[in-house]
């Protein structure tokens, strides 16, 4: 990949836009189309695109494992914890109501807090199967390949 | 809101909750001891949610406070009490099972992933049987048959992964179905609470789409609870899982499905007696009970030639499917209460032999008939467990097995199914000849000279074992608490009638005391 440089130079150009656009869904889900999954899945798609060209070794740089398994689980824990805290303050599981003083804020609290969780989740399991596709044959075949390890600079 | 009245979101939301804290616990024995505390604790809720259901009777549980028809709505009622015990029991045993055998035959760094999709298996089952809501109910069944496909994948056996990616395509297949289902039942009702259903149901009962949708219902659920011929993915799933996942799968996730079937069919369906209504096979049989009769006889027969004997008992557990389903398809307040009650008892029954079969594989190895010789003399105490498990298999009097069988047969005769009667006890006598096979091997055969001494399995294997082994004797000889539940289960689900709809316009229409809901998941 290192030849092409419209591959690169477009990546690169249009990386900012995509993740721009997946906040943009997720924060904008209370009011329009969109959410936490769509979202996590669109801002997974700008380091999918990032593994593709420039390789997973750089990708895993930016999103190493240690970073993406825990937040597989931090998100699903963002999610039900909210509803647990609900549930602490008085209300049904998940009844956004009891988590502020006015229930309109409760809602929009709740269900943002609710829809990060689902966006996080989204987000680092899409990402750690791709890169654990992407990994999987460089581990068994140990022939170095000569796109890896130095990454190029520019 | 007091605790007690939160414990069915908590029933579901605990074993959620604890599932991706595992992955947190990177020492297998503090994964596996977490996972213990979890599932007992579930196993808790799952008991004081009956005591309540037996004293105030059915009772319901608002999602998020959105009132029923438009919010999830968790109904707890005495068939979900019954199932809801007999699937945390048993988690809860396994549980307590696994620790060695899990750490005999998982490799260590992925324990705590183990302890992760077990919880989330767990969680997928109790929500299945919780819910009162169809797409609730579907989103439950992906958690708890995706974890499984995962836990199947985890077996030592390289055959495990085509095993596990065969249920995989199966299973999804089935799922699909069910929402195909659902989604043509919502396109003619427009809710997807099954009270709610229940009650708009009749309206629109003479439409080919809900005819479409009650036959996607059934193919996908009958994929699910692996009744013949739809039975491929069981055999091989339960062969090459990992033993803890075998004992935990065989005992619980099919009684799920069966029950899924149940309260679609006799709920959802109810009023307008779909399950009844299904095309007809031979004259006035209904197609489940002949296609139960086939389960019941070739899973026996297709189990006698088995050397391996996890194979064995999957093929047996196909079998025993059909008698569950044989029972439900009587459509009688007996015949379901038979149904119901072996549900439980093979539970009981699988729980016992898959646990010991792990027991010998951990000291063993891979348990084929022809390497068993003597066992009975090897492993007294394991094997003695095994043997309680397969007389009850059987259906030897004393034991719970007996006691599903004298219901099916009771029930048959009641309604004067001779067939189905004669098939009880065909399939039985054929389950006398493979259980006979490996009883011959362990205890006639005296062990080959050079074999080295084993020991017996550890004692936390040992003690859930036995303890599902004394349940088997026990409920064979007191039957008030699986007769009376299931009595009352069955009572209650044949008779059920969807209560009167809401009283109140939609909140959001009139426009009074909501919020807006937010965006989409």
């Amino acid at each position: 990949m290192r030849m092409h440089s419209v591959l690169r130079t477009s990546t690169k150009l249009l990386m900012p836009p995509i993740m721009l656009f997946g906040l943009y869904v997720q924060f904008h889900g209370d009011y329009g189309p969109g959410g936490g999954f769509q979202a996590g899945v669109i801002f997974a798609v700008a380091f999918i695109l990032f593994a593709l060209i420039f390789g997973p070794d750089r990708a895993r740089a930016v999103a190493p494992s240690w970073v993406t398994t825990p937040l597989c689980a931090a998100g699903v824990l963002l999610y039900a914890g909210v509803g647990l805290v609900t549930m602490a303050l008085g209300g049904e599981y998940l009844n956004y109501n009891v988590l502020a003083a006015d229930p309109h804020d409760g809602q929009h609290l709740g269900i943002l807090l609710v829809e990060l969780g689902v966006g996080l989740t989204v987000w680092a399991v899409m990402v750690s199967i791709f890169l654990a596709f992407v990994e999987r044959g460089r581990v068994e075949t140990t022939a170095p390949d000569p796109e890896s390890g130095d990454a190029p600079r520019d | 809101m007091s605790l007690i009245q939160n414990l069915p979101a908590l029933q579901v939301v605990l074993p959620l909750f604890a599932a991706p804290l595992c992955l947190f616990l990177r020492h297998p024995r503090l994964a596996w001891l977490f996972a213990l505390a979890v599932g007992g604790a579930v196993f808790a809720i799952a008991v004081s949610l009956t005591m309540t259901v037996g004293e105030v009777g059915a009772f319901s549980y608002e999602m998020g406070g959105w009132a029923a028809p438009w919010g999830i709505e968790y109904v707890i009622d005495p068939l979900d009490t019954l199932i809801l015990c007999l699937v945390s029991g048993i988690g809860l045993l396994v549980l307590l099972y696994a620790g060695p055998s899990v750490e005999a035959e998982i490799p260590r760094g992925l324990i705590p992933q183990f302890y992760v999709l077990y919880l989330l298996c767990l969680t997928g089952l109790l929500g299945m049987v919780a819910t009162g809501d169809v797409f609730n109910l579907f989103v439950f069944l992906e958690i708890s048959s995706l974890s499984t496909y995962a836990l199947v994948a985890l077996g030592r056996d390289p055959r495990a992964q085509t095993a596990a990616y065969r249920y995989l395509i199966l299973g999804s297949l089935g799922a699909t179905f069910y929402v195909i289902g659902i989604g043509l039942l919502y396109m003619m009702t427009g809710t997807l609470n099954m009270e709610d259903l229940a009650r708009l149901i009749p309206e629109v009962a003479d439409t080919r789409t809900v005819s479409v949708a009650i036959a996607f219902l059934a193919v996908g659920l009958s994929l699910k609870l692996a009744l013949f011929p739809l039975h491929k993915w069981l055999p091989a799933a339960y062969t090459y899982a990992p033993s803890v996942v075998t004992a935990f799968v065989a005992a619980t996730a099919t009684k799920v499905a069966v029950y899924v079937m149940v309260r679609i069919f006799f709920t959802v369906l109810g009023p307008i007696d779909a399950f009844q209504t299904l095309p007809a096979a031979v004259h006035e049989t209904q197609v489940v009970s002949f296609l139960a009769i086939l389960a019941m006889l070739s899973g026996s027969a297709v189990a006698i030639f088995q050397p391996n004997l996890k194979r064995l008992f999957a093929y047996s557990s196909v079998a025993q499917i059909g008698y569950m389903m044989l029972g439900i398809s009587m459509v009688s307040v007996t015949g379901m209460t038979a149904g119901l009650v072996h549900m439980v008892n093979h539970a009981m029954i699988k729980g016992t032999i898959f646990m010991a079969l792990g027991a010998l594989i951990l000291r063993l190895g891979w348990p084929r008939l022809e390497r068993l010789d003597g066992v009975g003399y090897r492993m007294p105490v394991t094997f003695a467990a095994f043997v309680i498990g397969a007389l009850s298999l059987i259906g030897v009097p004393g034991t719970s097995g007996f006691i599903s069988k004298l219901y099916l047969v009771k029930a048959a005769l009641e309604d004067q199914h001779w067939i189905m009667a004669a098939a009880v006890v065909l399939s039985s006598f054929l389950a006398i000849i493979y259980v006979w096979k490996i009883l011959e091997v362990a205890y006639m055969r005296s062990p080959p000279a050079d074999a080295a001494p084993v020991r017996e399995a550890p004692l936390i294997m040992l003690a859930p074992l036995w303890i599902l082994a004394l349940a088997n004797l026990y409920f064979g000889l007191d039957t008030t608490y699986t007769i009376g539940l299931s009595e009352s289960a069955a009572e209650f689900i044949l008779n059920y009638t969807p209560g009167e709809g809401p009283g109140f316009e939609h909140p959001l229409l009139t426009g009074h005391g909501a919020a807006e809901s937010g965006g989409t998941h």
